[in-house]
């Protein structure tokens, strides 16, 4: 099996609240391999975003050990790319500058200002996006800003991609668009991928792996389940696949049978 | 009357042609030809009907606004018919007249043009208030950035605030021992809460997301000031800049008078001592008029640097 570039041993998150300690997370155990795709399912407030947040570096664990490359993640850093909900572009500049920062960030110790240019252009492009360079945030869809979230996390050329719920506030159409570009940008840069999500469908067809998460307070994993479906995959062609049925199914079950939440 | 109909359609500017059009369209076949017609006549009486409209809503804009200044004007006019010590509208201009048709001229230190006296006024400002904001926005950033500072100086702020800064312009007399400054000090002092203020909340009111953002991408500190920090908060630093040179020129007239020397207030005051009322009624324009154009300079300048409107 590839190299392991995450490692979470053990892993627990409490946070302090004016009503005592709150415990988010409990005994997370979880390898991500390099290459691989990575879904976090659960009902809401379970704690994916907690996790993905534990990942990133965003929170320190108050318990239990996170590596990244056999190093304990101690904070944010550029080799794990973080794709917000809410596309976080900074509306003041354009979507070449709103790239461009990261770029410069990561790679100006070594390389010149054509060299950095042309990284910019060449993450928008990947997301299809040249036309749009010169355009702030606020004129482009919200599909377009989350290409251009993408394209700064892609930029960056991460170990690993993080996302959480990159495609939630999308409507469906646009949403099937871009899980597709996704999985081709995927595929082309091979990148690691690990991506919270409350949509089934979504999970399945673009993860190697579904990481199931038990209800909150004190969540944990519950279930992992292996996505054996071939690649490149194809919705329409799964639509009718059996096998994509089973992985649907196996995640339903869990979710609406095994974690029901009695109020929602 | 089918011709009346899209006419009146189209006339009342609410919609397009085409808006016109399903109101003919659905005749019986007689009146084909008079539906063609009443479309032709719409289309054309919509495009003449353009430049009509265009001018329907220039009217409209200009129209209540003259209207209300003349009222102004009628009514002054009738409260002076009887005498008394307010001048006349017509005696106001003809004094104007003679008084702008020289605002520069210069006759010793206390006989100076209007231009002169506004011209020093707006330094006076001008310079009060660029201090109080070299001073006020670095300060703003700090209280916003750090919850201890801002905790410290709330209850200072929160004091001194609501003081009229007439009551600091003694304590410049003292320390400064002149007018000119003590009446700058002023307007510092009335200048700065504002911009504090504002640009406080401008920071704290910074979205997570982006400095989450400045985290993810590990940017060092300056790339945070000048990418993020400052450019979210400059709207609400514009805010604070606009109220500040707004009150800064409400206080200057007041201060000038008590300072004297050149300035609107004090010749606002040196007229009354002659007893040139119209001179004061044009004071109170020019001052009225100076302060409208500050504001939309600022105005103009907040609206640059609006990047959800840009």
């Amino acid at each position: 099996m590839s190299k392991k570039i995450v490692q979470i041993e053990n892993v627990g998150q409490t946070f302090e609240t004016k009503k005592g300690k709150f415990t988010a997370l409990r005994d997370i155990h979880l390898d991500i391999f390099e290459g691989e795709s990575i879904s976090l399912i659960g009902h809401s407030g379970c704690g994916k975003s907690t996790l993905l947040n534990l990942i990133a570096g965003l929170t320190r664990p108050t318990s239990g050990v996170m590596l990244c490359d056999s190093r304990e993640i101690a904070g944010p850093g550029p080799e794990r790319a973080v794709v917000f909900q809410n596309h976080s572009l900074l509306p003041w500049l354009t979507c070449f500058d709103n790239v461009y920062l990261a770029v410069e960030r990561v790679f100006s110790a070594k390389e010149g200002k054509a060299r950095l240019k042309q990284r910019t252009h060449e993450a928008l492009e990947l997301v299809g996006l040249t036309h749009a360079e010169n355009k702030y945030p606020h004129e482009i869809s919200g599909g377009m800003k989350q290409r251009v979230g993408i394209a700064r996390a892609l930029s960056m050329q991460p170990r690993i991609l993080l996302m959480d719920e990159p495609f939630g506030a999308l409507d469906a159409l646009t949403r099937a668009n871009l899980q597709d570009e996704l999985m081709k940008i995927l595929a082309a840069t091979r990148a690691t991928m690990v991506m919270v999500t409350h949509d089934v469908d979504e999970a399945v067809l673009l993860s190697d792996r579904v990481v199931m998460l038990t209800n909150g307070p004190a969540a944990t994993i519950g279930e992992l389940l292996e996505v054996k479906l071939e690649r490149p995959r194809d919705r329409l062609a799964l639509a009718h696949d059996p096998q994509f049925g089973e992985c649907r199914a196996a995640i339903m079950e869990f979710l609406y049978q095994k974690q029901l939440r009695v109020a929602a | 009357m089918n011709v009346a109909v899209t006419m009146d359609r189209t006339g009342a500017g609410t919609s397009s042609e085409t808006k016109g059009v399903p109101v003919v369209a659905p005749l019986d076949n007689k009146q084909d030809k008079v539906a063609e017609a009443a479309v032709s006549v719409a289309k054309s009486g919509n495009e003449g009907g353009r430049g009509g409209e265009w001018l329907q809503a220039l009217l409209r804009a200009v129209l209540p606004p003259v209207l209300g200044v003349a009222l102004l004007i009628g009514l002054w006019h009738v409260a002076t018919l009887n005498g008394g010590g307010i001048p006349s509208p017509g005696k106001t201009w003809d004094a104007a007249v003679v008084l702008f048709s020289d605002p520069f001229y210069q006759e010793g230190p206390n006989d100076q043009g209007i231009g002169w006296n506004v011209l020093e006024s707006l330094k006076r400002v001008g310079i009060g208030f660029g201090i109080a904001a070299l001073v006020g926005i670095p300060a703003g950033f700090m209280l916003g950035r750090f919850a201890v500072l801002a905790q410290m100086m709330n209850p200072i702020i929160s004091l001194l605030r609501p003081v009229s800064p007439l009551a600091w312009l003694p304590i410049g007399l003292l320390v400064f021992q002149r007018a000119d400054p003590a009446a700058t000090w002023t307007i510092f002092i009335c200048s700065i809460w504002p911009m504090i203020m504002n640009t406080a909340q401008g920071v704290t009111r910074i979205p997570q997301d982006y400095l989450n953002v400045a985290r993810v991408l590990n940017l060092s500190e300056w790339k945070i000031f000048t990418k993020i920090l400052f450019p979210a908060v400059l709207p609400y630093m514009l805010t604070g800049i606009r109220l500040s040179i707004g009150t800064a020129w409400l206080v200057i007239v007041a201060a000038e008078m008590l300072t004297g020397g050149v300035g609107i207030g004090f010749w606002v005051w040196d007229e009354w001592n002659n007893l040139k009322v119209e001179h004061i009624i044009i004071a109170i324009f020019v001052i009225g008029i100076v302060g409208l154009i500050l504001e939309q300079i600022l105005m103009l300048i907040a609206r640059r640097f609006s990047y959800e409107t840009r």
